[in-house]
């Protein structure tokens, strides 16, 4: 029987994000004892709005120095929180704070850490993961003997626990911090205006555009001042989120001056991100399996290219409307306009 | 104020991305079928911490780049032939498999103890650069350990720019949620950081610096030494490629308001 440790740290609200709930619903189907760990500036009201589901107990580290991402102080609560916990399999949600420091820990555990995990199950009383491999082009199942077993679990990927709000004890566990665990310090959080924001991970539809919007276009120019209003104009109609293709975002790079808005942190993709949204557009994009698997994890998807092979849609998409994307997201900018 | 940095860039090499791979069951467990076979590259983000590692170095007098790979001695020379070219490094070479089966910990065991067996390296100046992720295991595990092993407590993951300001200090920002960076101010090093793309396009080729590189890539390529790698205690399962072949409908000769209509009542349905 496997003792199992929920791992969660706080949101700048104080609260847990949907990540952290997911994390906790795997955990609930793999039975076992359920300990629950959080760490931030104050955890008491997350632990009140899981109250409710079935932990043995709750353990905290909190203070000023927990309530921000520093791998130092927080490498060290998690370290302590598992040791308190005794936990023999730990499951975190696979955050960007999580990430930083989860390997680190369970090396100083003397365990073993899996990223990226997609899927965990147990039968017969042992645990399994489903994690990709090769950049998401192979998936592997697989278990482990060592202990602890460090989970972090990709958002998206399984049901988000559902209960009600409570009250809990949260029992603290003590952190000693040296001087140089705070020799860095988290000085801000740098992000796009608001308005200018084009990365959604929420968004129940995800855009991508391919390199083709910086094309010669059938009269003989490129047309980049257009694509910028059609493609920003979608996003602003419809408040999806925008990935791009590794030619689009690689020109950018390389100082052309193609779409301004395009940054590498849109690329989906081989060395892009693997968003999880309900559904996709792609538009203009051309490219092989390899840099098609960045919309694996898109559940429908749909594309417009000139090209009825491209490798983007051809086996990928549902549906491919073989049309210029400039004509077809011009008019479809106009009828949203309309429903709006 | 300016700092001689010792920047070691932990990075190997992977399959071409280009290439098919396949998983087969080997002796030790899952490996790519033909792997020896297969064309190989430098990791893309180990690249780029590369890159930024040698930007690094050339705006602060006295410092000095190496690359730390593990990875098959025969494949890596292969790479190496390519790297080399690009921007001036000493390799530490480590003769082991590259796959992406094998564990982050033993990988960066063997990659910490490379780093401590360099002569004259003073934590004080230490800098680990790598990918934060490979595209082979893509844990995001190993740099983290390497740094746990050396005893580095300022590890940055998923970086794309470090600025190194007047008294000393390092802003680096990292990739968080949402397209969104966390800025952080390291007081000084050791530091080590998992790079993301970074800012740095790929450097031309370099035809002396290629010279000068393989001096010493050769005499380290055949000092190389064995390193254990393997995936002791984990059990796969399965390995297996997607299935999810679609069944494309193709929309032709539609005029596109018509597609437009289409495509609207599609995002407006639940």
């Amino acid at each position: 029987m496997e003792t199992i440790l929920v791992l969660a740290h706080t949101e700048t609200d104080g609260l847990l994000a949907k990540a952290a709930l997911e994390a906790l619903g795997a955990a609930k189907t793999l039975g076992g004892t359920l300990i629950v760990g959080l760490v931030g500036e104050n955890v008491q009201s997350s632990a009140n709005s899981i109250a409710s589901c079935g932990a043995a107990k709750f353990l905290g580290v909190t203070g000023p120095d927990f309530g921000q991402a520093r791998y130092a102080t927080d490498a060290a609560a998690a370290e302590a929180i598992c040791k308190a916990a005794g936990a023999t399999v730990v499951i975190a949600p696979a955050t960007s704070r999580w990430n930083r420091v989860l390997a680190g820990v369970a090396h100083r555990l003397g365990g073993r850490a899996d990223t990226h995990v997609t899927a965990i199950t147990a039968a017969n009383g042992v645990v399994s993961v489903n994690r990709w491999y090769y950049r998401q082009r192979m998936e592997a199942v697989l278990q482990r003997t060592q202990r602890p077993w460090v989970i972090a679990l990709e958002a998206g990927c399984c049901e988000a626990w559902k209960g009600s709000a409570g009250s809990t004890t949260v029992e603290a566990v003590a952190v000693s911090l040296t001087d140089a665990s705070k020799q860095t310090t988290v000085t801000g959080i740098r992000a796009p205006a608001a308005d200018q924001q084009t990365i959604r991970p929420d968004a129940k539809l995800l855009l991508v555009a391919g390199a083709g919007w910086t094309k010669t276009q059938p009269d003989g120019k490129t047309h980049t001042d257009d694509a910028e209003k059609l493609i920003l104009g979608f996003l602003r109609l419809t408040q999806a989120s925008l990935g791009s293709s590794k030619s689009l975002v690689d020109l950018s790079g390389e100082g052309q001056a193609v779409l301004p808005f395009m940054s590498h942190l849109h690329q989906i993709g081989q060395t892009g991100a693997t968003p999880r949204h309900p559904k996709g557009l792609s538009t203009c994009c051309h490219g092989e399996e390899p840099h098609t698997v960045g919309w694996r994890f898109v559940n429908e998807r749909r594309a417009i290219d000139l090209n009825p092979n491209c490798g983007w849609a051809r086996g990928k998409a549902d549906v491919l409307y073989v049309a210029d994307a400039f004509a077809v997201m011009t008019k479809l900018n106009e009828l949203l306009a309309t429903k709006k | 104020m300016s700092t001689a940095y010792q920047i070691v860039v932990c990075g190997s090499i992977v399959p071409d991305p280009l290439q098919t791979l396949e998983p087969v069951a080997g002796p030790t467990g899952p490996a790519l079928k033909n792997e020896m076979m297969l064309p190989a590259v430098l990791d893309p983000w180990a690249g780029h911490a590369l890159f930024e590692a040698a930007h690094l170095a050339k705006g602060a007098p006295g410092s000095k780049v190496w690359l730390a790979s593990l990875g098959p001695k025969a494949k890596l020379q292969q790479v190496m032939m390519t790297v080399a070219q690009k921007v001036p490094f000493e390799l530490v070479a480590l003769d082991g498999p590259a796959g992406g089966f094998t564990e982050a910990a033993d990988v960066a065991a063997a990659l910490a103890d490379a780093i401590n067996a360099i002569p004259g390296l003073d934590k004080k100046r230490l800098l680990v650069f790598g990918g934060w992720e490979s595209a082979s295991r893509g844990a995001g595990a190993t740099m983290q350990i390497v740094g746990e092993r050396l005893g580095i407590a300022n590890q940055f993951q998923g970086v794309d720019k470090l600025t190194v300001a007047t008294d000393g200090s390092l802003e680096i920002l990292e990739r968080i949620e949402g397209g969104k960076h966390q800025v952080s101010k390291c007081a000084a090093p050791p530091a080590v950081l998992g790079w993301a793309t970074g800012n740095l396009p790929e450097p031309p080729n370099n035809p002396q610096v290629g010279m000068m590189n393989m001096r010493v890539v050769m005499p380290a390529l055949q000092r190389a030494k064995p390193a254990k790698v393997a995936a002791e205690g984990v059990k796969f399962a399965s390995v297996t490629l997607p299935k999810q072949q679609r069944d494309t409908k193709i929309v032709k000769d539609v005029p596109p308001d018509e597609i437009a209509k289409e495509i609207a009542a599609w995002i407006a349905k639940d």
